[in-house]
């Protein structure tokens, strides 16, 4: 009998790609932090000056890309190129300026490790309020209580408030979390490297089983060697523009051999 | 690990995405657990390092009665019987309103820095902030009580109108805070001034004075103060001991309901924005 993860790689190799994510000709345009109008005074002189000018910063122009069902997909590029962007465009937060995205599945996003912990809370009601903002419900999070605790490795601390917690104890927590639930979709921005070393294997072993259960992984990351070894396929963008999609080693290559 | 099942159904789509107020009403339903989640938070944070935890939500508007009943007392005691119940009644309306619609900016810049990394529904932060307030004045009910006991003020069955009032107090609060809020996204020094805005509107409002002292070429333009009536909504049941005549009612009812949808509808007509911005 050949395993389940035998099974799927099989379908993913020899099935025609299914699209989860799609991306047509999308362009993303950002106001300039300078041409923020902070006063009253200063909107009501613009105005009457018509001198509001919508001086616009274009962080993604045109990207066209498709992401299929049980994929894990790269985003590399320099700072600043529009990788998060796309991440947001993606996972709803940003509406594209122009072209269209559609997701089918539900996306479940690697909240930047304890961002909306609240420091005066105990890791338990954290852990609660941490998981309604990912948008799951509280039978949702009673079901993986457990487990989350058992992940983090904070059985003797959980009850504790989060301000007494280190670091990589605020990490660990944040992604057990977020990784509770096998996701449809899981965005990764440049936080796989949490912890110590042990901690980092838990976290790759459970990326790993996303994978079998079929998870479509989208990551951003400036760790090159460690994405080719866990892509199945890599888009370079460069100020805002997709300069190569495929094989992760050709990718990289080329994105290499532009940035030495 | 279960199999995920696959969906052809797009659970997103750009093009036919749109925030409108209905849409936004659906998905604060959907994100309900997140907004018991954000009130929890509020009332545990707000005292869990002090000695005498959430009983400072009920000392603190005493505290306030006390020193403006020492000193306007001399002012104003021989118009008004039962000063204390007088100024408490009319002080817990303005701490629910000024209390939730500061609370409702704070919110939003707070959730701002959220918004802009994952997706929620970005109205959840005023309308917890306003829920928050609701705990904090059905707790401060409690030291009302305590007061009208000590003075030996009457009770009045009136005052089973009082859920009424603060139906009407939460709609117009609701509406205002997230109208307020939303513009503190936009002009950044909205936060600032609606602190001026909120003393003066205390002090054109009556809450330590009595009504009697308005002269009577003024109270037309008192009224166009919807506090005034929200504040009237309070008074007669506690302190009249009469429910409101239609004549009353309604002014205040006209308030908070417009309030509430054009707050809402303007706050959602500018969601989309809110994650370019804060």
């Amino acid at each position: 009998m050949p395993t389940v993860s035998k099974v799927i790689e099989e379908k993913i190799q020899f099935s025609t790609p299914e699209p989860i994510i799609q991306l047509e000709n999308v362009s993303v345009s950002y106001r300039l932090p300078t041409e923020r109008i902070g006063t009253f005074k200063e909107y009501a002189i613009r105005k009457l000056q018509r001198k509001i000018r919508l001086e616009k910063f274009w962080a993604l122009t045109d990207v066209s890309l498709q992401v299929n069902r049980g994929e894990v997909f790269g985003l590399i590029g320099n700072n600043g190129a529009g990788k998060s962007t796309m991440l947001k465009v993606i996972s709803k937060v940003l509406k594209p300026t122009k072209g269209r995205v559609v997701v089918y599945g539900r996306i479940a996003p690697l909240l930047e490790l304890g961002a909306g912990f609240h420091p005066e809370l105990s890791g338990r009601e954290n852990v609660f309020l941490n998981g309604a903002l990912l948008g799951y419900s509280r039978s949702e999070m009673e079901s993986v209580f457990d487990e989350i605790v058992e992940f983090s490795e904070l059985e003797q601390f959980i009850d504790s408030p989060i301000r007494t917690y280190s670091s990589g104890m605020f990490a660990r927590l944040g992604f057990a979390v977020a990784t509770a639930h096998v996701p449809e979709v899981l965005i990764l921005d440049e936080i796989l490297s949490v912890g110590d070393e042990a901690f980092q294997r838990k976290c790759n072993i459970r990326m790993k089983s996303f994978q079998q259960a079929g998870t479509t992984v989208l990551m951003v990351s400036h760790a090159l060697d460690m994405l080719e070894g866990m892509c199945n396929r890599i888009a370079w963008i460069d100020h805002g523009k997709t300069q190569k999609i495929g094989e992760p080693q050709e990718v990289i290559a080329a994105y290499r051999g532009e940035n030495l | 690990m279960t199999q995920l099942a696959s969906t052809s159904k797009p659970v997103y789509d750009s093009a036919s995405y749109r925030v409108s107020a209905i849409s936004e009403l659906k998905e604060l339903g959907k994100y309900r657990y997140l907004l018991g989640q954000l009130i929890r938070r509020d009332i545990l944070t707000r005292y869990k390092r002090s000695v005498l935890g959430v009983a400072w939500t009920m000392l603190n508007p005493l505290g306030t009665m006390l020193i403006l009943t020492f000193v306007f007392s001399n002012f104003f005691k021989s118009n008004v019987p039962h000063y204390p119940v007088y100024i408490l009644s009319g002080l817990l309306v303005w701490n629910f309103f000024s209390q939730g619609t500061n609370a409702a900016i704070s919110g939003l810049v707070w959730g701002g820095s959220l918004l802009k990394r994952i997706y929620i529904p970005s109205s959840v932060f005023g309308v917890s902030a306003i829920g928050t307030a609701l705990v904090n004045l059905v707790l401060s009910l409690v030291p009302l009580v305590i007061v009208m006991l000590v003075d030996g003020a009457p009770f009045f069955l009136s005052m089973l109108f009082l859920p009424i009032s603060i139906l009407l107090l939460t709609a117009f609060t609701l509406g205002f805070g997230l109208f307020i809020s939303s513009l503190a996204v936009f002009f950044p020094d909205v936060a600032e001034m609606y602190q001026v805005l909120l003393t003066a509107w205390m002090y054109l409002t009556p809450i330590i004075y009595p009504e009697s002292l308005i002269s009577a070429r003024w109270l037309p333009v008192y009224k166009i103060n919807p506090m005034y009536w929200m504040v009237k909504m309070f008074r007669l049941p506690v302190f009249e001991g009469r429910i409101p005549t239609w004549q009353e009612f309604l002014p205040a009812f006209a308030w908070a309901i417009g309030m509430l949808v054009v707050g809402w509808i303007y706050f959602t007509s500018k969601t989309e924005e809110y994650a370019y911005r804060v």
